[in-house]
């Protein structure tokens, strides 16, 4: 619906990707688009990504804005080369002369029972690149809103899209062409006594599990991060300063994860709020397995309750 | 100007659609026995595909990629392979795995969601499913590099559908494997499409066979719908690879039948009608046709093949649906040969946690 819109006001906007035109993506998140703007705005690239990260910044450089849809985020790796040696930094290397307008699409994320290697949540990997922006919408609306930003910036956007969310959630979305702020996150429920920091699909399991906290007197603050990097840390320490607790929830590895940014922050700029020390509920740190076990994998409702329970019961 | 060089991309069938021998048959194909054990394997690969689809559709398997309509591609690369040589397939070969000793078990517990599947009992040197599309075509190589250092006399044969040859890693394959005269065949299966995007999207080029040129190595099309071409040019290339001759690309021209995966619908990009004249062009049929003007096939042997084919199957899929789930223990085995402390720790917490999923 954003690219629909965007396309419509913007004539420098264009689609490609694997699988975007006739099919409308895996996903449908395409869908109709090659019918209204023709085959040459919303192209279906050759089944190579490298191909579609290095060809969206020839067009960009050259004044179109591509939005590139990466089939799965475990597809990737290929266009890496592309997207951290030349998209995040073509800007800076010519001082402003050339620059990347660009919209990196991709599922994000398990839990919809889908083969090898289109399950994981590795936006660690994009978050470390300077000159990326990484956004992760938590739902339709959200989507909405922060893509048609995305889509706007001068500069590249990584766009993660949790899969659990194509399946899910149905909202109904305005389609009124008002974007949502980047770089900012979202206080999705306030909360005094614990502050929960999620974002993407993780976002439905940490309101669950703050509404069971609701029902045993544990009043949870959840901030929705949605701009993964830069983090906004203005809106982490606030709440932290008002709750005095943290924790911290994602589907991804433990080990130098976006969590760990955001509890170094806390550690570094809100120490002294803090009553507790911080959780993290996590991903494990092995491989995504396959759907079997998938959801032993994905942190659960009961794992974010007993990780807050833990920190409120937690001695100072 | 003068013509420095020149290339032409040859085709080869061995058998019409009709059943009728085309040319002069290979040996194997000469030998009825032996085309029996092909078409059998073919009919097998046919019925457990059926049947794993039918598992997905009633809940009882994930995400399947169907090989309706590559049986002999599939079984044409497995009769012409050595046990020893090694096998880099795709997700969709599941006829040529048969083949190769890869149990029907291991492909449903692949497909449903267990790493144990990739464990092949069978066939043990052989590289499991290969998701990331082209990847599988540099292990090939590698492979192919390892047995050259070794002065082993074996092959490594990789397969890549018509959509993976546009990635980088197919062409850095093809080079270092002519580069360095590596036993190596590259199987490119071109069943048409690559999920909803034609061959004619993918290329400017007119054969696939033809990215072969570029490598230095040689290139041809086979009939992929015809056993007895597909396993006639594979042992050829296979034959010239292990005498030191270097690697080859066999295209071979098939169809996908089916949708994508068992997440696909096909109808949504392309016409009934095409998929009907593709099934007209189906491999069984024809080898069927050939056996019966044999004398070696008729009506009540078909049924007798079918029914032993649903025995077996039945009995694995019996197997499988038996298996126990994994415990969580498997998310962490096999990380590393030596787990270290902190996943570990990680490994005892998902066992307290195990089950609170809600799922
Ligand atoms: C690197 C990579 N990119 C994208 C995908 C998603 N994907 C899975 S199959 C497929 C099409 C493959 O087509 P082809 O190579 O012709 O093989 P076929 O499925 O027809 O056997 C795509 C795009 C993937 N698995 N790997
Ligand atoms: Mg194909």
């Amino acid at each position: 619906m954003a690219h629909g819109w965007e396309m419509q006001h913007d004539p420098a906007v264009v689609v490609i990707g694997e699988d975007v035109g006739a099919n409308g993506g895996v996903f449908r998140a395409t869908q109709g688009l090659q019918q209204r703007f023709g085959a040459e705005r919303v192209q279906d690239t050759p089944l190579a990504e490298a191909a579609i990260a290095g060809i969206a910044i020839g067009m960009a450089a050259q004044g179109l804005k591509p939005i590139a849809e990466i089939q799965f985020m475990g597809f990737l790796y290929p266009a890496l080369d592309q997207i951290i040696n030349h998209m995040s930094r073509l800007r800076h290397r010519t001082r402003g002369r050339l620059t990347c307008p660009i919209v990196m699409r991709m599922p994000h994320g398990g839990g919809i029972h889908a083969p090898e290697h289109h399950s994981e949540s590795v936006e660690t990997l994009l978050c470390h690149v300077p000159g990326l922006r990484v956004v992760s919408p938590s739902s339709p609306a959200r989507a909405y809103g922060l893509l048609l930003a995305a889509i706007r910036d001068p500069d590249p956007v990584m766009f993660l899209e949790p899969t659990r969310l194509y399946r899910a959630s149905r909202q109904e979305v305005p389609d009124d062409g008002r974007a949502l702020p980047l770089d900012r996150a979202f206080v999705l429920r306030e909360g005094a006594d614990v502050t929960i920091v999620a974002w993407g699909a993780m976002i439905a399991e940490t309101l669950q599990a703050s509404a069971e906290l609701a029902d045993t007197g544990v009043d949870a603050e959840v901030i929705d991060l949605a701009t993964l990097s830069p983090i906004d840390a203005t809106t982490i320490l606030d709440s932290v300063a008002k709750t005095g607790r943290l924790v911290i929830v994602q589907e991804a590895a433990r080990n130098v994860g976006v969590g760990a940014e955001i509890a170094a922050i806390a550690a570094e700029d809100g120490l002294f709020d803090l009553l507790a020390p911080i959780r993290r509920v996590t991903g494990y740190d092995t491989v995504m397995p396959l759907h079997r076990l998938e959801r032993e994998y994905i942190p659960s409702v009961r794992r974010i309750v007993d990780a807050v329970r833990g920190t409120m019961a937690d001695p100072r | 100007m003068r013509t420095v060089i020149e290339f032409r991309v040859e085709y080869l069938q061995r058998l019409d659609p009709d059943g009728n021998a085309v040319g002069e048959l290979p040996a194997f194909a000469r030998d009825p026995d032996e085309v029996l054990r092909m078409y059998r394997a073919m009919t097998l690969a046919r019925a457990f595909d059926a049947k794993a689809v039918n598992l997905q559709r009633t809940g009882q398997l994930g995400t399947y990629a169907s090989c309706l309509g590559h049986e002999a591609t599939h079984i044409g690369i497995g009769a012409a392979m050595r046990a020893e040589d090694v096998f880099a397939p795709v997700y969709r070969e599941v006829g040529t795995q048969l083949w190769r000793g890869v149990t029907m078990r291991e492909i449903l517990l692949y497909w449903g969601g267990d790493e144990r599947g990739n464990d092949f009992s069978g066939p043990r040197a052989d590289f499991p499913w290969c998701v990331p599309i082209a990847t599988q075509t540099l292990h090939a190589a590698g492979a192919a590099m390892a047995f050259k250092i070794r002065r082993e006399p074996r092959c490594a044969v990789a397969t890549i559908g018509d959509g993976g040859t546009s990635e980088g890693a197919f062409y850095e394959a093809l080079n270092v494997a002519g580069a360095r005269a590596l036993p190596v065949v590259f199987a490119v299966v071109n069943n048409g499409w690559a999920i909803s995007v034609p061959v004619a999207a993918q290329t400017a080029a007119r054969t696939l066979a033809q990215k072969a040129i570029a490598a230095g190595i040689p290139g041809l099309q086979v009939d992929g719908n015809d056993v007895f071409a597909v396993r006639e040019a594979m042992s050829a290339a296979l034959e010239r690879a292990r005498g030191g001759g270097g690697p080859t690309l066999v295209e071979a021209l098939t169809y996908r039948l089916s949708d994508h995966t068992t997440a696909d619908d096909a109808s949504r990009y392309r016409s009934a009608r095409e998929v009907d004249d593709a099934r007209a062009l189906e491999p069984l049929l024809r080898t069927r046709r050939f056996l019966e003007k044999a004398g070696r096939w008729n009506a009540d042997r078909e049924r007798e093949l079918l029914a032993e084919c649903a025995r077996t199957i039945d009995a694995a899929v019996a197997d499988h649906l038996a298996a126990p789930r994994p415990s969580t223990d498997a998310m962490f085995d096999h990380l590393f040969a030596n787990l270290p402390e902190r996943i570990r720790e990680q490994r005892i917490a998902a066992r307290r946690h195990a089950g609170t999923d809600g799922h």
